[in-house]
């Protein structure tokens, strides 16, 4: 097998992950945001909602573009880059990956062209149940791939068949309830939300401080109604990052007990300690191993772990000693040493605090916004276009840690336990071949990253589009009638 | 029947869905610089296709997470060996998913006129690449004894499998240019029937001449009666739309597509992907087939949720049945500057 191949795949996959997952936080989110103020449009006939509707509704379509497309990359690049991964797991890991498609990819895509093309064909109601669906459709998506991850994080539910030399899937209920997947789901979800959250806010922020009314509409009407997005965005915000920690507690000791490794990794643990504090920055080697200032907790980590003030919390290289015991001494050279279960540890650590910090920093930033906001008041000075611009970014770049704290602190497990990830990628993938796939995406990410950018940054400046009330169209009486939505 | 039979069909049947409705978004993408000639045509044939795209293209992500359920080999086989063709499919699959959402986003003619390169090029590349591809399935590629791709990129282009790929290329443009005829009012409907016949015409000799390639070197009587029913079928549907009648003229090449895709399947059957090696283990519905548990399980789920998926799509064509011609498209005009 060829070292340079799995390097090669591993960065392909890092990097068409994480960007994939950029936008998918925003459309699960906005998608409900959007549904949100639609459905306030239809039970108070308030022109204002329907005119955040639409505004919001193009900043989540030019968003969801490069989300399904760069999910197509996704759904084939198991195939491509990791083949031996895809025969070893494809009875276990393929289930949830083809239920997501047959459920939740076809309801999204249908329900999101009914919705766009929709406006003067559809009864207002029925219409508004279109964006709902979309939405509902995005949570389906996320619960059966979160599912098919968790498996990788946990494998239960299935039994190793020694002749075939595969994982074999023998509960699918176990595999969909799975505890890492019961704690990870509410947690990615309510993640999502936070982020389109913090999304609204900062673009309201932006047109509040910085702002231009289109011609035809009134300066003083559109503040009032980006002081409401932002109210309703700030909400969103605070609450769902309440829940991402509580969640993420939750997350943290279902971690503990199934990969106690990355846990310990998270804190640069190398000795086991009983209670255990949690550091909030450390200043001494990269990876933690020696120390020269700190800031911490105590009990923090004993706490997390194990939800006891007193808890003991195992060390790096006790667990390393375990593990070689039940493993064995050779989990695959190419990262690791033999016999060097350990992650990359300055990255978890590091990653593991970033995504907290920047959660709080935006949780922070959500409060701020809605004191600034009390009693009618609307921020007007320049300064807060900057919490606009940073806003949005605190939720995204946490989720990018998260991911990649999860999925690093995994290593050097593809299938904990069971794969390493050395084993899972193609063997007739030459090195040449991946490399052109690598920068081949990696080219064509960049530019769409910034075709996408512009775009948004042109539809933020443009603001809401003046009040127009929608039409049924009546082929029969009126069948020249522009379009309402055309492309 | 057995279960790996049954996912053999079901995945038949996805391929088909997504021949079938994304043939005519490819087609319609292909067309767009021919057919469309002013910007207000252009836009005509953009919106034919605009509220749909998007649920045809998601057959082809089903057909391929289905695989990759029902059949880990084939699936792991398959897109690792046919690994750089697969990579221009997905680079012009992304460019044209684009295309469609962001060309009508700023108002601009050279914006416009990159995404309108991109939505030729990304519909003509996987148009062509779907064909290439079949056919080397069919046709056998090396395999190694332990079912991993021993070829390279040249080994994928011989002339079964470039007939292939032309094949499939006329076959969506034909029947783009149908649908845009059945879609459409003016004169972008008058050149549509014009060249759909000219463009099936060609079609049809592509595919009669792929078809018994394929006939004679894998087929059987299943795939025999299947390709002679997509051969009747392509011709009337040529015929219709010459004389107008543009309904049945698109259920014609509607039917040609499903059922020259369902041929190959038998024509496959039961191999998945089969060896060109003496000493190399081809892939089978057997060999390549996840355990019977996990087919079960995704049987009852199959049965429950594509009846659903298949009204709501229906649903989705029947509420935009309308005819569409320039008057409806809304006026271009610049986009006004916002003001202080
Ligand atoms: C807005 C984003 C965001 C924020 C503010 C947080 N997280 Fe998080 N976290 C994620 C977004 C995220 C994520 C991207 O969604 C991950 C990656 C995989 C997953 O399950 O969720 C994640 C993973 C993840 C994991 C790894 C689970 C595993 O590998 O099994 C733990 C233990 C936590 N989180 C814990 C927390 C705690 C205690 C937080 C704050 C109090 C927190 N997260 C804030
Ligand atoms: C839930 C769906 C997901 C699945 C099934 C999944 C699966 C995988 C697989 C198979 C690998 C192996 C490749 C490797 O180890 O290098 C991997 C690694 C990785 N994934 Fe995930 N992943 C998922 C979600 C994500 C998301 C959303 C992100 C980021 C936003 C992410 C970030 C990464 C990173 C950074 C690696 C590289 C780790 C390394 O190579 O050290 N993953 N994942
Ligand atoms: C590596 C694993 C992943 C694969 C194979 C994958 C696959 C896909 C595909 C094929 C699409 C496009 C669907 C379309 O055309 O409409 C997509 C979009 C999307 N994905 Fe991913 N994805 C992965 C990671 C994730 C993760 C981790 C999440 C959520 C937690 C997620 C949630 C979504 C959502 C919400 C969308 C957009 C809406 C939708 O199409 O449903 N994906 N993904």
């Amino acid at each position: 097998m060829d070292l340079d191949t799995l390097d090669i795949a591993r960065w392909q996959f890092a990097i068409t992950t994480v960007y994939h997952f950029l936008f998918v936080p925003i459309t699960i989110g906005l998608s409900a945001i959007v549904a949100g103020y639609q459905t306030a449009w239809v039970r108070t006939g308030h022109e204002q909602w329907l005119r955040l509707t639409r505004f919001f509704g193009r900043l989540f379509l030019i968003n969801l573009a490069i989300g399904v497309v760069t999910g197509i990359v996704q759904e084939f690049q198991f195939g491509m880059n990791w083949s031996d991964y895809s025969r070893f797991v494809g009875d276990v890991f393929g289930a949830p990956l083809a239920i997501e498609g047959l459920l939740a990819f076809f309801l999204e895509s249908t329900f999101v062209g009914l919705w766009i093309f929709g406006w003067d064909r559809l009864p207002p109601r029925l219409h508004l149940a279109t964006i709902w669906l979309v939405h509902v459709g995005t949570v389906l998506s996320a619960y059966f791939i979160l599912a098919a991850n968790s498996w990788m994080q946990h494998p239960v539910g299935y039994r190793y068949d020694a002749v075939t030399g595969r994982a074999e899937l023998t509960d699918i209920v176990a595999v969909l309830t799975n505890r890492v997947q019961l704690v990870t789901f509410p947690h990615t979800l309510l993640a999502a939300y936070m982020t389109a959250g913090a999304f609204v806010v900062g673009v309201a922020l932006w047109q509040l401080s910085a702002g231009r009314s289109r011609p035809g509409a009134d300066r003083s009407e559109d503040r009032g109604m980006f002081r409401s997005a932002a109210r309703v965005g700030a909400v969103v915000l605070v609450v769902a990052g309440a829940g991402v920690a509580l969640s993420g507690d939750l997350q943290g000791k279902v971690m503990t007990e199934v990969q106690p490794m990355k846990m310990a990794a998270a804190e640069a643990l190398y000795d086991t300690e009983q209670p255990a504090a949690f550091s909030l920055v450390t200043v001494g080697s990269l990876d933690g191993s020696e120390e020269l200032w700190s800031l911490r907790v105590p009990h923090l980590l004993s706490y997390l772990a194990t939800g006891d003030l007193d808890g003991e919390v195992r060390g790096i290289d006790d667990l390393r000693a375990e593990y070689e015991q039940t493993y064995g001494t050779d989990p695959g050279a190419a990262y690791y040493s033999p016999g060097d279960y350990t992650p990359v540890v300055p990255v978890t650590y590091w990653s593991f605090r970033l995504m907290i910090g920047l959660g709080v920093a935006g949780v922070a930033g959500g409060l701020a916004v809605l004191w600034a906001t009390r009693r009618g008041r609307a921020p007007s000075s320049r300064r807060w276009v900057w919490l606009g611009v940073a806003l949005p970014l605190m939720p995204l770049l946490a989720n990018s840690f998260g991911w990649v704290f999860t999925e690093m602190g995994r290593q050097p497990w593809a299938v904990f336990g069971l794969m390493t990830t050395e084993r899972a990628v193609s063997p007739s993938v030459s090195p040449t071949e991946a490399l052109v796939s690598l920068l081949a995406l990696t080219g064509v990410y960049a530019v769409l990253a910034v075709v996408e950018v512009r775009l948004l940054l042109h539809y933020v400046a443009r603001g809401a589009d003046p009040h127009v009330e929608p039409r049924l169209r009546d082929d029969e009486h009126d069948p020249e009638r522009p379009l309402a939505v055309a492309y | 029947m057995e279960l790996t039979t049954v996912w053999f069909a079901l995945i038949a049947v996805l391929w088909i869905g997504y021949f079938c409705l994304e043939g005519f978004d490819f087609g319609v993408g292909m067309l767009l610089p021919v057919l469309g000639r002013s910007e207000a045509e252009r836009r005509v044939l953009l919106n034919t296709v605009g509220p749909v795209w998007d649920g045809n293209a998601v057959w082809v992500l089903v057909a391929g997470g289905a695989t990759f359920a029902a059949f880990p080999e084939w699936y792991a086989t398959l897109f690792s060996g046919f690994y750089l063709p697969l990579l221009m499919i997905l680079v012009a699959l992304i460019v044209r998913g684009l295309a469609f959402e962001y060309r009508a986003k700023v108002d601009d003619d050279r914006w416009r006129a990159r995404w309108d390169v991109a939505l030729v090029v990304g519909s003509f590349v996987p148009a062509l690449l779907w064909g290439v591809a079949f056919a080397n399935i069919l046709h056998g590629v090396p395999l190694d004894a332990d079912s991993e791709y021993a070829g390279g990129l040249l080994t994928l282009l011989h002339p079964y499998a470039l007939l292939g790929g032309v094949t499939t290329l006329l076959l969506f443009l034909t029947h783009g240019a149908v649908f845009l005829a059945l879609k459409t009012d003016g004169p972008v409907r008058r050149d549509a029937r014009g060249l759909a016949s000219g463009l099936g015409t060609a079609a049809a000799i592509a595919a009669v001449a792929f078809l018994s390639w394929t006939q004679r070197d894998t087929g059987d009587l299943a795939s025999a009666v299947l390709f002679l029913g997509a051969a009747v079928a392509l011709v009337l549907g040529v015929l219709a739309v010459g004389v107008g009648r543009e309904g049945w003229a698109f259920v014609g090449t509607f039917a040609a597509i499903a059922l020259a895709v369902a041929g190959l399947f038998a024509a496959l059957f039961p191999d998945v992907m089969p060896t060109t090696l003496a000493d190399g283990t081809g892939l089978t519905t057997t060999n390549a087939a996840a355990t019977s548990y996990t087919l079960g399980v995704m049987t009852v789920v199959a049965a429950v949720f594509t009846p659903v998926v298949l009204a709501y799509q229906g649903w989705t064509y029947w509420v935009f049945r309308q005819r569409i011609s320039v008057h409806h498209i809304p006026a271009a005009g610049r986009v006004p500057e916002p003001q202080r």
